[in-house]
């Protein structure tokens, strides 16, 4: 077996594999807590009306605070839908999904995939300096936001490089790519990268509780 | 034709020019990456060159590289000079058989001890002699036996290279690769299924000229040859590159020679060169004709996934894996949820 069959067979079911477990793990973990005990009468029903809205309004800033986070939001939906096109129109990527769904969509040309993926990396790479450089960012981060970032980005990085070569055969590229796929997937249920599936939760949950207590969601 | 003529002097009686003789060696040079100032050095040792003796021996195959070869371009320079060659033994096109065949073998090794070439097709059986004998010798024995006195070997066609169709998964016989069973002597591979013949005597060509076997990658071929993949010379790649692909064998894309890409083509991923030097005297090659390459050069391609499954297909490995995995994590989170609502209920008593 060699690296791009170990890449694409073991290594990414494996990481597949862990990535569902985790997840179902997470997701139960929260949601089989105990809540507590709320005595009040609700000042308004529609729980999941409220939730819902939540998880839309809350994609938008406040007007009052536009202005201080213009920079840091512009960044992150930039990364955001860089990473959403890189790994959701680039033709093999959709390949790779009707092989595992049966469903399949038209794809974006590969220079168009390669100009969005360089944003995306000079995006986060933005977000980085502006991490390790604002002092309290500096202040709060961790090593799960520094390795967070490293795992979501490499697969980009390694994509990118991917048709450019650098006399590295294109199979050992490829199967690079796939491995750090794989590393992303283990370890996004673990980590702040959980926010993928977690933040509907967490801000359905404030959205239920604000309906309840009455406030404007 | 007597082994002690020149290469030159056969070709010459053949009515080959000199000015042909000449383009083939620049030819040759080109291929084998070598630069213009090498083409009177090849010329040279070309022209002076006694007939090599070469013995072909075919085991677990279909003989597809043997008609790949016989019916490739004829007469070119490069298939005279291949016949130039002292083709002592190949019991498919010899006219001897049993033991006059065998003691022909036996001859040219004595005659050559030490300088002759074997030329090897097929994959060695080495589950059982018997699946695969010659005159009652098995696979195995006789090539040994052959390969004892050789100056190098030439593993002709992906069976002979790396095991090919008959070291296909469940591989019933144990088949096995020649550069797995040569451990004591140079073995050059020219994969394919079948290789291209201009490979085969690019590499003849380099050993007569040189004395020595051309650049190998890590596959043992010649990088002259293999360095490159199907991909990287195909005419369809600016295709792939828009985006473009045909989606059926049959429709809009398919007919304007659209990218294969969808269609499974593991050109991506496979190295020859037919995409330059193409096949049937330069008339085309596979992709050229409408189908995706099936990667026959490289290792175990009969193994690597479906032909029409396109290279960025992966497998997740089954429904039960899946529901294990799936299980396994209801399992903890309910054991986790369970755990915390303890502690909470713990913290609560204790105020």
């Amino acid at each position: 077996m060699d690296l791009l069959e170990f890449a694409r067979g073991p290594a990414l079911q494996l990481s597949i594999y862990v990535l569902l477990a985790g997840s179902i793990w997470r997701v139960l973990g929260i949601a089989l807590l105990q809540s507590k005990p709320d005595y009040s009468e609700p000042r308004q029903a529609g729980g999941l009306g409220g939730a819902l809205k939540v998880i839309w309004s809350r994609a938008f800033t406040a007007p009052a605070f536009k202005k201080a986070t213009m920079y840091s939001k512009t960044l992150g939906y930039t990364l955001h839908i860089g990473l959403f096109v890189t790994i959701f129109f680039f033709v093999p990527h959709i390949l790779f999904f009707k092989g595992i769904f049966g469903v399949s969509w038209p794809g974006l040309p590969n220079s168009a995939i390669f100009f969005v993926g360089v944003i995306t990396v000079g995006v986060a790479l933005a977000l980085l300096i502006r991490r390790m450089t604002h002092p309290v960012l500096r202040l709060i981060s961790n090593f799960d936001d520094y390795f967070s970032w490293f795992v979501t980005i490499l697969p980009v990085a390694t994509g990118l490089i991917i048709p450019i070569r650098f006399g590295v055969r294109y199979e050992t590229l490829l199967a690079i790519h796939i491995l750090s796929v794989a590393l992303l997937l283990v370890w996004l249920p673990f980590s702040k990268l959980a926010h993928t599936f977690l933040i509907f939760m967490s801000r359905g949950t404030t959205g239920a509780i604000l309906v309840r207590r009455g406030a404007k969601t | 034709m007597s082994r002690t003529q020149t290469l030159g002097e056969i070709l010459q009686a053949r009515g080959v020019s000199r000015r042909g003789f000449m383009k083939y060696c620049a030819t040759t040079a080109s291929l084998l990456a070598l630069p213009p100032s090498m083409v009177p050095r090849i010329a040279h040792a070309l022209e002076h060159a006694r007939r090599p003796s070469v013995i072909w021996l075919s085991f677990q195959e279909c003989t597809g590289c043997t008609e790949s070869l016989t019916r490739s371009a004829s007469p070119t320079l490069e298939g005279l000079i291949f016949d130039s060659i002292s083709l002592d033994y190949h019991h498919t096109l010899q006219a001897a058989s049993g033991d006059a065949a065998e003691a022909a073998r036996h001859a040219a090794m004595e005659e050559n001890m030490g300088n002759y070439l074997v030329l090897v097709d097929g994959s060695v059986p080495l589950g059982n002699p018997g699946f695969s004998t010659i005159a009652g010798i098995s696979n195995y024995d006789m090539l040994v036996e052959t390969v004892g006195g050789a100056a190098a070997v030439v593993a002709i066609g992906s069976c002979a290279a790396f095991g090919g169709i008959p070291g296909a998964d469940p591989n019933p016989t144990g088949a096995a690769a020649i550069q797995d069973l040569v451990t004591d002597k140079p073995v050059v591979n020219v994969p394919g299924c079948p290789p291209i013949p201009m490979v085969i005597t690019a590499v003849l060509t380099q050993f007569l000229t040189f004395g020595q076997l051309p650049e190998l990658d890590k596959h043992g071929r010649p990088v002259a040859f293999f360095g490159q993949t199907i991909h990287d010379r195909c005419y369809r790649r600016p295709f792939y590159e828009q985006g473009l692909f045909a989606e059926t064998f049959d429709d809009e894309g398919a007919r304007k020679g659209w990218c294969l890409y969808k269609l499974g083509c593991k050109g991506p991923i496979t190295y020859n060169a037919c995409a330059t030097m193409k096949w049937n005297q330069g008339t085309s090659f596979p992709i050229e004709s409408g189908h995706p390459c099936l990667g026959c050069s490289e290792p175990d391609f009969w193994d690597k996934g479906g032909f029409y499954n396109p290279v960025s297909t992966a497998s997740l490995g089954g429904g039960a894996a899946l529901a294990g995995a799936a299980a396994a994590g209801v399992a903890l989170g309910a054991a986790a949820a369970a755990l915390s609502r303890r502690r909470q209920a713990r913290t609560i008593k204790e105020g």
